[in-house]
């Protein structure tokens, strides 16, 4: 559907976009993540030819969107950053010459501008000029514009930015509904809402492409061991003379927190605890020491995220200083 | 291009700018008909218009100022580039549509020869191809004023700018007459041009290299030819500079012959300037 080979977009000295590779499949949604500067917004603006890249190149249905822009275009909707519309303009007139610019037949025009009004729920101010509307509905017209002409692929620029939780619902429902007959790429720096809705997670951080993958995956991948936590009513020496003899355990690190009591972290190599977590269960009820706190724990997306933009940070900070170093 | 038209044409008659345009041209046709043709009696349209030409550098920066500039401000751009159109068609679209403010009032003075023949005998022939020609230096000083509106994201700057240039235009050949035509004189601006010309590659590449290379080679080759024949450059840049006033070549018109020379000249002056806005919209898209 969408292939984009070693992308990289240099201003002057400093590379926004670096070598980034990565092949989008029909029928999913794709999740672009990564803090603000990473990268985005830029890679976006290539893959739907706002913008020229330094090197590298974009195929979307086999047409490079460099040496064939027209078919290529005619299969993307694009919602940028900042909602491309004409403040003196209805929301019916713009959509009527967005319409007329992706060569939609005449006779279709009309039926075309009343669905996608329809989708973004944006018809009752049809006759509204879009410089008196609020910023949520803006973005709303934005997204009616890129889908007019039902394109096979549509590319959201964060999308639910501006918007208040009713509206990022819907919109997110929206966006869901366009998962079976399209493909849809939309960026966000909130890693809650990329989980929710795709399907597969792209980040990106100082242009450099981190992980492209599944959720479950990203996961499986860089979640790292399981861990129970627990919290006994006892001292140190006692917990950790109890834990000794238990099997499946890495390693413990304790804590003794006030009125006696011991927290003790445990890691373990088990994907599934629940044996060592039964475990541990038995040998402190068998001891006769309460158990306040047991638990298990497994870093989620969000500790993965932050952990792979640190790792892209202390990586960019070494090649600045090997940069500078040079001159 | 069609919808670029559409849109464009309509976006100057819900705003104010397509009504100040048409009104600015036909009050001042208006003064002029009466004063010229009505109250002193000539009986030659020509002249209304020879006199109402200084109109453009009023109105062309007004038309043409937000034309692109306002596009990128707006960042309304990036729906353009979005879209399955080329920028020779998004620039031709727009282009059309100005042209089309043009001719508004055109058609509308185009019926004032009919209505002073009632009073009196005027010469058809003159008066219409006077039009036509009003037209085409029209049309050559919008294409002048949406490239620069194409360079700025400031409508005000566009408008300045675009002010200046013509103003300067209407002058050049009053100027022409301070310049010595002294061979020395030709070459001394020669030079002084071709500096320039390096220093704007510099601004708009930031290639000190090429900045370098275009400016000295261009310096060298007017020494050169300086020094081969110095009779080359005598009165050069009076020739230069009254050749490219589009108002003197308007007067033509309005001294009665119908110069196809100097159509085509507004013509090529025209595809120059709209080929430079589409170049420099693309541009937009490199940097």
């Amino acid at each position: 559907m969408i292939e984009v080979s070693h992308l990289t977009k240099r201003y002057g000295d400093h590379e926004a976009v670096k070598d980034i590779s990565f092949t989008v499949e029909k029928g999913r949604i794709y999740g672009f993540l990564g803090p603000n500067g990473a990268g985005k917004s830029t890679t976006m603006n290539i893959i739907t030819g706002c913008l020229s890249a330094t090197e590298g190149n974009v195929t979307i249905n086999g047409h490079d969107i460099f040496e064939e822009p027209k078919e290529a275009k005619r299969s993307i909707g694009y919602l940028p950053e900042q909602p491309p519309v004409y403040l003196e303009e209805t929301i019916e007139e713009y959509l009527r010459f967005v319409a007329g610019a992706k060569k939609i037949p005449k006779k279709e025009i009309q039926d075309e501008v009343e669905r996608v009004m329809e989708a973004t729920k944006t018809t009752i101010f049809r006759n509204r000029l879009i410089k008196n509307l609020s910023k949520g509905y803006r973005q709303r017209v934005g997204i009616a514009q890129a889908l007019l002409g039902d394109p096979e692929v549509i590319i959201l620029d964060e999308p639910t930015v501006g918007l208040d939780p009713m509206q990022i619902i819907e919109i997110r429902d929206l966006i869901h509904g366009l998962k079976d007959d399209h493909t849809v790429i939309l960026s966000s720096h909130i890693l809650s809402e990329v989980q929710e809705i795709c399907q597969v997670i792209i980040m990106i951080a100082h242009g450099k492409l981190i992980a492209c993958d599944t959720p479950e995956n990203l996961q499986r991948q860089f979640a790292g061991d399981m861990k129970v936590e627990i919290t006994a009513e006892t001292g140190e020496a006692e917990v950790k003379a109890l834990l000794e003899d238990l099997p499946d355990i890495d390693s413990v690190k304790f804590e003794v927190l006030e009125d006696g009591r011991t927290k003790a972290v445990i890691t373990t190599p088990l994907l599934q605890p629940e044996q060592l977590t039964r475990a541990v269960f038995q040998t402190f009820a068998n001891a006769g020491i309460p158990l306040l706190e047991l638990k298990t724990v497994q870093s989620d997306l969000e500790d993965i995220f932050i952990e792979l933009t640190n790792q892209a940070d202390e990586e960019y900070a070494r090649e600045e200083e090997r940069r500078s170093a040079a001159l | 291009m069609k919808a670029i038209y559409k849109n464009e044409l309509k976006s100057y008659f819900t705003s104010m700018t397509g009504y100040i345009f048409v009104g600015f041209m036909l009050l001042f046709a208006g003064i002029y008909t009466l004063a010229i043709c009505l109250k002193s009696g000539f009986p030659s349209f020509e002249y209304v218009l020879s006199n109402m030409s200084f109109c453009f550098f009023i109105i062309v920066p007004v038309i043409t100022m937000k034309v692109l500039s306002e596009e990128k401000r707006q960042k309304t751009d990036q729906l353009l580039y979005s879209l399955p159109i080329s920028t020779t068609d998004v620039i031709l679209g727009k282009y059309f549509a100005l042209l089309t403010v043009l001719a508004v009032p055109l058609v509308i003075m185009a019926f004032y020869p009919v209505i002073l023949s009632a009073y009196g005998t005027i010469y058809f022939p003159t008066a219409y191809g006077a039009l036509i020609g009003f037209f085409f230096m029209g049309a050559a000083f919008l294409a002048i004023g949406l490239f620069i509106s194409s360079v700025t994201e400031s409508q005000m700057i566009a408008a300045g700018l675009c002010f200046v240039v013509l103003l300067l235009n209407y002058f050049i050949s009053e100027l022409t007459s301070v310049i010595s035509s002294a061979a020395y004189v030709s070459f001394m601006i020669v030079m002084i041009v071709a500096v320039l010309a390096g220093v704007v590659i510099y601004l708009m590449t930031k290639n000190l290299f090429a900045s370098f290379l275009i400016g000295g080679v261009l310096v060298v080759a007017a020494a050169l030819t300086y020094y081969a024949k110095a009779s080359l450059y005598e009165g050069l840049v009076k020739k230069v500079m009254s050749s490219v006033s589009l108002f003197d070549r308007f007067y033509t018109f309005v001294s009665g012959s119908f110069n196809l020379t100097e159509i085509v000249f507004f013509i090529s002056v025209c595809v120059l300037f709209i080929f430079l806005s589409v170049q420099s919209l693309e541009k937009r898209r490199w940097s």
